[in-house]
């Protein structure tokens, strides 16, 4: 149904292919947060995988032992801005899940200050996703998720849960809380999948 | 409102919005809101209606098919298809700089939406007192908020604490003056920033601490907030509420980004 905006040119004539549809190219980082950046000292920080059988825990330092990746990728926010060619470390969710035995196929990311997202399993594993703390070379910001955050680059950003402290195994894709508040369960940016 | 979807919040109430999807709306009138800003009304063909604080997008096609979207909060709420917004215009903005100056009555503006269901407020939803804080544009979903309470009588306590840089730049200033003057007031708080009003009480300078705290509903009355502005303001703002005993999760936030 699109249609031609009267008086409207653009600025850009150049379209990048990394760029999907809706998306405009930012150099800027921006923040999209529901609530207040949560405080959280290394010290205290916890990450813990819940399945059917139990829990698997690793603190701070135990976290940093495991096998850490060097990550280059695209990120697409769901509110109109992608950045290209970001550079980040963290810990992949094959590294993590290589310690779990669960046939469980969905899980919940759940973060310090109660946020929610829910992703498939199948699209974490495989070098699809990570446990990231440091951007840019630097230790990850609280603003932009830090000490640590999911790293989902091929989903909207919103499934790239800040302030990430566990994932929970579940047997069916339930909504987090944004995906109770408007936005798509899924979120493909190359489908475009933002809102339901 | 014709079709609805249910979600359950943080706090574990249900409550309703308006389904999204694309509609054409028409521009009906546009003026001058601030120097820098322009209100746009528009008759939205098969809008829903949407919830006080609800955004939407926008999305402007070139000749060629080049697309340019953009979120924008919506000034109104209720059932009806005539659609408010109060648009920035941002220095190297591709949108906003069309929108405020080339827009005309009578042109026509794609629009998807209502979108968000999380920065909210519903006339009568939860008996406690309300807090908006806003920082420049931040003001209005922030107004949307305020003017539905107006309208439905509702008695909640409600303050607004409004960060502008100067008198110039108020958005819905004689709106927000009536709320504020009716018999169940809007508590109105205005900082400026750059240039205060002759006989302003204090200069002009960005919000602190103290002025945070004085002026707004204390935790141990246990307020929802709504905080809407740049990220530095949010981030600022938000912070110093928790460290004044504000429940982080009674605390909601908006942004707009830089782009």
């Amino acid at each position: 149904m699109s249609f031609i905006t009267r008086g409207f040119s653009g600025r850009s004539r150049e379209r990048d292919e990394r760029l999907p549809p809706g998306q405009t190219l930012v150099h800027d980082f921006p923040v999209l947060s529901a609530g207040p950046t949560p405080d959280i000292d290394t010290a205290d920080w916890e990450f813990t995988v819940r399945t059917e059988s139990g829990a698997t825990s690793w603190n701070w330092d135990e976290f940093m032992s495991l096998k850490i990746d060097d990550v280059n990728t695209d990120i697409h926010c769901v509110t109109h801005w992608s950045k290209l060619g970001t550079s980040w470390r963290g810990v992949s969710l094959d590294t993590i899940f290589e310690h779990v035995e669960t046939e469980l196929d969905y899980v919940m990311a759940h973060s310090y200050g109660g946020y929610t997202t829910n992703v498939p399993l199948d699209e974490l594993l495989d070098g699809k996703a990570w446990v990231a703390f440091e951007f840019d070379g630097e230790p990850l910001d609280p603003e932009h998720g830090g000490p640590a955050r999911l790293l989902v680059p091929h989903l909207y950003f919103w499934k790239s849960a800040k302030w990430v402290r566990g994932l929970e195994m579940m047997s069916s894709d339930e909504p987090g809380f944004w995906e109770q508040n408007g936005y798509h369960i899924h979120g493909d940016p190359w489908k475009e999948e933002r809102y339901w | 409102m014709s079709e609805t979807v249910g979600t359950v919040d943080a706090t574990g109430g249900i409550r309703t919005v308006p389904r999204a999807g694309w509609h054409v709306g028409t521009v009906t009138a546009t003026n001058r809101e601030t120097p820098n800003a322009s209100r746009l009304e528009l008759e939205v063909d098969g809008w829903p209606g949407n919830a006080p604080g609800q955004h939407l997008d926008v999305r402007l096609t070139a000749p060629d098919g080049y697309t340019a979207t953009r979120s924008y909060s919506i000034a109104s709420s209720g059932d009806s298809t005539r659609v408010v917004l109060a648009v920035d215009k941002l220095p190297d903005g591709e949108v906003s700089p069309f929108l405020v100056d080339e827009l005309r009555e009578g042109d026509m503006l794609e629009v998807h939406g209502p979108l968000g269901a999380f920065f909210v407020w519903r006339p009568g939803a939860e008996p406690r007192p309300v807090q908006l804080i806003a920082g420049g544009s931040g003001v209005v979903p922030l107004y949307a908020i305020a003017n539905a309470r107006a309208e439905a009588g509702d008695e909640t306590p409600f303050r607004l604490l409004y960060s502008v840089r100067t008198p110039d730049d108020v958005y819905f200033a004689r709106e927000l003056e009536a709320l504020a003057g009716t018999s169940d007031p809007l508590r109105l708080d205005l900082v400026y920033t750059r240039r205060a009003p002759d006989g302003w009480p204090t200069p002009p300078g960005r919000i602190t601490r103290e002025v945070l705290e004085a002026a707004v509903v204390p935790a141990a009355e246990h307020p929802l907030v709504y905080v809407c502005g740049s990220t530095g303001f949010v981030e600022r703002v938000a912070d110093w509420l928790v460290g004044y005993g504000h429940d982080a999760r009674s605390i909601r936030t908006e942004r707009y980004g830089g782009t």
